[in-house]
């Protein structure tokens, strides 16, 4: 399930339950139009719901995280399960994508504030 | 030993339940729950790469079958599509035919199995074959 919600000039994107290859499509499909009719500096995509995560799920960030670098903005993780650590890291999202462990630290220190 | 087959159409839908149904199926072996979790992501990637890649746009059929005991959980997930040109290059990190995807399915694959056997024929199928062997005593690795 993905719901995302405007906060301090960030889409802030709430991961739940598994994120597999029809997750993915529901990634792009409520966020690309959620990011295109706003005037957000970042993305953040808080991971702290999440139980399962494969590489499309992974590519669907990756793809989001391509998307807001073009237009200048920048994305962050929060909440990274400790067991979908590995993913991530294989993906090299955690090389690409700042984590942080909550959405107040993103917003505090990811933004420059 | 115990053995399961499962099969389903190409559905996108479909790929979590055969992760869940192979996933309990192999809770009944002497498997961690960071094992229970890897076979996840190990079926997750081969269904996935059927359903997405064998039948285009078409209607197919995706089996998944399981044999459990002797030490190790045997998975064979075979599709009747269009089948894999060059079955080294798609094994490749990064080979993708789509920019929204990683092209790491196999390499998640072989990194969450211990054994990883593809075989694939143009225009017959290709089937997919991984094993996952009992860890036992090492809870969290």
């Amino acid at each position: 399930m993905v719901e995302c919600h405007w906060q301090d000039r960030a889409l802030v994107v709430r991961l739940r339950g598994e994120l597999d290859i029809g997750g993915a499509q529901e990634l792009r499909a409520v966020v690309d139009p959620a990011w295109e009719n706003g005037e957000a500096l970042a993305m953040i995509f808080d991971l702290s719901g999440l139980t399962f995560i494969d590489s499309s799920g992974l590519g669907a960030i990756l793809g989001r995280y391509r998307r807001v670098a073009e237009s200048g903005g920048r994305t962050m993780l929060v909440g990274l399960p400790e067991g979908m650590r590995r993913q991530l890291e294989m993906a090299g999202l955690l090389r690409l994508l700042p984590l942080f462990e909550s959405c107040e630290a993103a917003l505090a220190e990811g933004m420059g504030k | 030993m115990n053995r399961m087959c499962l099969s389903f159409l190409n559905r996108s839908e479909n790929v979590g339940l055969a992760r869940v149904a192979v996933a309990a199926f192999a809770a009944g072996g002497e498997f961690t729950v960071s094992d229970l979790e890897e076979i996840k992501v190990a079926v997750s990637e081969a269904v996935t790469n059927a359903v997405v890649h064998a039948y285009g746009t078409a209607d197919g059929e995706v089996t998944v079958r399981c044999e459990l005991g002797d030490g190790r959980l045997v998975i064979e997930v075979e599709d009747k599509g269009q089948g894999i040109a060059d079955v080294e290059q798609a094994r490749t990190a990064s080979f993708s035919t789509d920019p929204e995807r990683l092209g790491l399915g196999f390499v998640f694959l072989e990194s969450f199995s211990d054994q990883l056997v593809v075989e694939s024929t143009v225009g017959v199928g290709t089937r997919v074959k991984m094993v996952k062997l009992y860890r036992t005593g090492v809870e969290g690795e």
